[in-house]
């Protein structure tokens, strides 16, 4: 027998169950406990850059919304910089860049109110185009999925991305690109995620 | 110096797949496409900060935490504690843990849980915390019941506290239960089950600690949950290009 590399094993995942929001957003499973829920405020009062909105629905495989998921974002401010200590660069007082949103349980529409963000840097020297990374739990998931939502108006740096270039059928990268709209001033970004079947949507192993 | 790199990839072949058609629900939430492998960035690196200014210091405390002044949650007492580290063992200080649960009755108080198991007035059912500078938590709750939920005609959940965890990257981000050892409930479970690798349930089970108990108070038991580790760059470090 050789050494043993006493590495531990990464704890299992386990689903996060029809009632994931007791524990993560309890006032929409009903009652209200906490000084403060965590996660509705993705930039705070002082960010800079163009305030956004974005909505979407969560698809199941028969083509009905999936209505008690939860999904987590993550993202740069405006000017690329993440809010985090091994991202150097300062970023706008409460502006933090995590936020958590479920799904209307009779409609399955999402949505969540940001600033967009800038381009980061990829490997290598690469930059990526503008994305917020997003994660997503529900009953009948059983691991979290990992995927990233680009933005149509940035086709420039979508086609320079090194990450969008790898995914290696063209037709499956339409599936990361949220659609723009402008009503009223106000600018909200579609995103529809399917989990499985005709266009699914690309989830990444991260 | 050795600076931090990539986190060492996620075994998926330990961890649960997406598709497993004794759990139902799993059929049509699944991607049917395999995931497309990403080499860590900046994106997933970076996550996160929490500190002790988003809780509030008895939020761990599902006895008390939604309990009417003078009274507390029924249930048998128990302490469930243990530490957050990664997979080379360091642990994770300052992490945010989350946690959520039935009542001892194996009801939850969520609007769409309609099991005939009544609502403890005094329970919510969710608490959090902050690990300490050496990575340990703890939280004070009541022992969950076993419940029943429609998958086949007659399934029961064993005794589970769900746990999101964070670490300090999103590429660490985890979700999962802690089961109670002894429950006969565990190896008869569709989610449990899973898992395809026995040793990988085993890592969800938390065992009893009698020395961690309360004498004549309450009863404890104890959850390691180990996030994904990093490897250290021995020789260059191009993850962002430098």
């Amino acid at each position: 027998m050789p050494q043993s590399l006493d590495y531990l094993k990464e704890t299992p995942s386990q689903t996060a169950g029809p009632y994931v929001h007791i524990g993560l957003a309890p006032g929409a499973a009903g009652f209200d406990i906490y000084g403060q829920e965590l996660g509705w405020d993705i930039a705070g009062p002082n960010a800079q850059g163009e305030r956004i909105r974005v909505e979407g629905l969560v698809i199941d495989g028969t083509g009905s919304p999936v209505k008690d998921v939860l999904l987590e974002a993550w993202q740069a401010n405006a000017a690329g910089i993440y809010a985090h200590p091994e991202h150097a660069g300062a970023v706008e007082d409460g502006f933090r860049g995590w936020g958590r949103v479920i799904t209307d349980f009779a409609t399955g529409e999402w949505g969540f109110d940001t600033v967009k963000p800038g381009s980061v840097p990829g490997r290598n020297g690469t930059v990526q185009a503008p994305h917020i990374n997003l994660w997503i739990v529900a009953r009948g998931i059983n691991v979290g999925l990992n995927t990233r939502l680009y933005f149509e108006d940035e086709a420039e740096a979508n086609a320079a991305d090194p990450v969008i270039n790898m995914i290696e059928w063209e037709n499956r990268r339409q599936t990361l690109i949220a659609r723009r709209n402008e009503t009223d001033g106000k600018v909200v970004y579609r995103f529809d995620i399917r989990l499985q079947g005709e266009n699914e949507t690309v989830f990444f192993d991260i | 110096m050795l600076k931090p790199g990539e986190f060492y990839q996620r075994d998926r072949e330990w961890h649960p797949p997406a598709y497993d058609p004794n759990y139902k629900t799993s059929v049509a939430r699944s991607p049917r496409q395999a995931l497309i492998s990403l080499e860590n960035t900046v994106s997933e690196i970076t996550g996160p900060v929490f500190g002790h200014g988003d809780i509030d210091a008895g939020d761990n405390d599902l006895i008390y935490n939604y309990a009417k002044p003078g009274e507390s949650a029924i249930g048998e007492r128990i302490i469930l504690h243990g530490r957050v580290l990664d997979e080379n063992g360091r642990p994770l200080p300052h992490t945010l843990v989350e946690i959520w649960q039935a009542n001892a009755g194996g009801r939850y108080r969520h609007k769409k849980d309609t099991y005939l198991a009544p609502i403890d007035p005094n329970f919510g059912g969710c608490g959090r915390t902050l690990t300490d500078e050496n990575g340990y938590y703890y939280f004070r709750t009541v022992k969950p019941g076993a419940y029943p939920w429609r998958n086949w005609v007659n399934n029961w959940r064993p005794a589970h506290i769900h746990m999101s965890i964070f670490g300090t990257a999103f590429a660490q981000r985890l979700i999962t239960q802690c089961y109670f050892e002894g429950d006969p409930l565990i190896a008869k479970c569709p989610i449990v089950n899973t898992i395809p690798d026995p040793a990988a349930i085993d890592r969800l089970i938390a065992p009893l600690d009698l020395n961690a108990t309360i004498p004549l108070d309450t009863i404890a038991y104890k959850f390691d949950v180990v996030l994904r580790g990093r490897r250290s760059t021995l020789f260059e470090n191009r993850l962002e290009g430098n």
